[in-house]
């Protein structure tokens, strides 16, 4: 028997206290984890940008298009190595609330720019030969029950084909995958060619054109140069690394980090005073008993680290447990037919979850830890 | 010091201050404890019984004289040299048990143990001998609350014995017993003196418990006031 066994002992010596504490803990993990693996998500998109990836853009904002005539021009400019671009199409599938990442691209030097979008060989072959094919991400094309080989009609809530339809037909070409778990696979890919051609209006534009420079180092100059080559044109451009590209798109919606950050401290705040008040009481409960060991001759520094143990294990249980069941829940999660980035509960999540769970559990272990160590012997036995 | 003698007080003060009043328990006691002695301390409320044995079970510091074990001041140990030395000399036996409710009466019994350098095996053999001396050995896995008081002290009394300690000390052992429990008690007790020559002191209100022991000392106002049983 050893102090562990005691620790358990007394830990487990009233089970309804244990089970509301743990679950408290538990609560409080697993909204951290969910929520933290929302925010990683939503954060991949910035963080997953290549460095050497740039984003040039109307000037008046990125919903005006380019010309498409500027993609050669920014081809031609020191520093530069790939160009492709993409336009929005506004597209859905079925019904209007089933809205699609979608976007009409020149799909060879599509590919190149953006490696982390996985297709054989093969396919890709067959995606530049058919100029009604598209490559759809792995989630969307498993949220729709999408084939390769399929044909399907896909309609635009902002452009209509020159017969008045909004209706395109596709044939869906490869169904792609990510590199990266979190590489974003709800996004569907088409011609370009077959858009321009098809559409009624505002030909030979297009919404962004995006850059693979030679050398990140060199993107400053890159940047400049593009700009400076189309200042004072009716579309002037706004040339910028793709992560402040991201990061500019997802704070229009809000400063979402504030918001999930917010939360979990006060889920953490509320469990802080609730696991704190529970360990005090059972220290205090134990007081005579704790008078019995001092004097058996356990020492004050070994009841101090055996209390400090307990709220240790306390929130490493229920924490662990917790960071499980967002495991659980961000899997249901992607599993769901919604349009969501890929939640994971990375490495980093369980990292931090695991400071957390330390410092939940010397917060929380520390007062009622003091107490057993200043506890008088003969104070103790009397309250007995 | 004769090597009969196990503990010796000399010219022992102790006093608590209270707010702004310093109440003196003992001022100038003297007191000698041999081996083998099974040593009764009766006296009424307040006389100072308690202070006594607290002192003499190292949890509580006498103010001035000198306290001397086997040969080795005690008085001047610090705190965590005084916990390892009652876990090395002393055996504790309460009138309220103070037995672990979470533990069975094996794992109580075992509980001293965890402050030797014993396995688990030897630290299992000690304890079902001592279970085995109080008559226990059936009820090693109850846990206390399905036990009764007089069994319930019986595992106490296995508790204080099972590290071999120098010195019982019991602090009113039947007080919460029936006179037929406390009578068995007591005999055991007068056993642990007699056949495995345990030092034994208790402090108890009650006469018919102390004429189990072999001598009795009365204190009073912080004086032993039998002087010829007092050394």
């Amino acid at each position: 028997m050893k102090d562990l066994f005691l620790i358990f002992k007394n830990l487990t010596r009233k089970p309804l206290r244990l089970f509301l504490t743990l679950f408290a803990t538990f609560i409080a993990f697993m909204i951290f984890a969910t929520l933290g693996s929302f925010q990683q998500a939503l954060n991949a998109g910035i963080e997953l940008s290549a460095d050497d990836r740039l984003v040039s853009i109307n000037k008046i904002n990125f919903t005006q298009p380019l010309p498409i005539s500027y993609v050669e021009r920014i081809r031609a400019v020191d520093g530069v190595e790939l160009v492709t671009h993409l336009n929005w199409f506004g597209g859905y599938f079925q019904e209007p609330r089933n809205q699609l990442g979608m976007f009409a691209v020149a799909p060879e030097s599509f590919l190149q720019v953006y490696p982390e979008f996985l297709v054989t060989d093969d396919k890709r072959e067959a995606w530049i030969n058919n100029r009604q094919g598209l490559i759809a991400g792995e989630a969307i094309a498993k949220q729709y029950g999408w084939q390769e080989g399929q044909r399907i009609p896909i309609n635009s809530n902002i452009f209509s084909k020159v017969d008045g339809s909004t209706v395109w037909d596709f044939d869906v070409v490869a169904i792609y995958t990510g590199e990266d778990a979190q590489t974003d696979t709800n996004s569907v890919y088409f011609h370009y060619e077959y858009f321009n051609k098809t559409q009624s209006f505002g030909g030979n534009n297009v919404g962004f054109v995006a850059i693979k420079s030679v050398d990140a180092s060199q993107n400053e100059a890159v940047i400049e140069d593009i700009d400076s080559m189309f200042a004072n044109s009716p579309a002037e451009t706004e040339t910028m690394p793709e992560k402040a590209f991201n990061k500019a798109f997802l704070d229009q919606i809000g400063n979402l980090g504030l918001i999930l950050t917010s939360v979990v401290l006060a889920a953490f705040f509320v469990i802080l005073i609730i696991v704190g008040n529970s360990m005090i009481l059972s220290i205090r409960e134990r007081t005579a008993e704790i008078g019995v060991m001092k004097t058996l001759g356990f020492g004050s520094g070994r009841i101090f680290r055996m209390v400090l143990a307990e709220s240790l294990l306390l929130a490493l249980i229920g924490g662990a447990l917790g960071v499980l069941a967002a495991n659980l829940l961000v899997a249901g999660i992607n599993q769901a037919p919604i349009q969501l980035p890929t939640l994971v509960v990375n490495g980093t999540l369980w990292l931090q979850a695991l400071v957390f769970m330390l410092g939940l559990g010397l917060i929380t272990g520390i007062v009622p830890a003091v107490n057993a160590l200043r506890l008088n012997i003969i104070t103790a036995l009397s309250r007995g | 010091m004769s090597e009969d003698l196990l503990y010796e007080l000399r010219d022992v003060t102790k006093q608590f201050t209270k707010g702004k009043e310093t109440i003196s328990v003992f001022s100038g006691l003297n007191m000698a404890i041999e081996r083998g002695d099974f040593l009764a301390i009766m006296g009424p409320s307040g006389s100072g019984k308690t202070t006594l044995l607290n002192m003499l079970g190292g949890v509580d510091q006498p103010t001035g004289g000198e306290v001397h074990f086997d040969g080795n001041r005690v008085d001047t140990l610090s705190e965590s040299q005084l916990a390892s030395w009652r876990a090395n000399n002393i055996g504790f036996i309460f009138q309220f048990y103070n037995l672990m409710p979470m533990l069975n009466a094996q794992r109580n019994v075992e509980l001293p143990l965890l402050l030797t350098k014993l396995n688990g095996k030897q630290r299992r053999q000690n304890v079902a001998a001592a279970l085995e001396l109080v008559s226990l050995s059936d009820r090693a896995k109850h846990m206390p609350k399905e036990m009764s008081g007089g069994q319930q002290q019986r595992v106490a009394i296995a508790r204080a014995l099972v590290s071999d300690p120098k010195l019982l000390l019991c602090d009113e052992p039947t007080g919460d017993l029936d006179r037929k429990t406390a009578d068995e008690i007591l005999n055991m007790l007068q056993l642990l003196n007699r056949d495995f020559a345990k030092t034994i002191v208790m402090v108890t209100h009650d006469p018919a418990a102390a004429k189990y022991a072999k001598r009795t000392l009365h204190l009073d106002k912080g004086e032993f006031v039998d002087r010829d049983m007092a050394a």
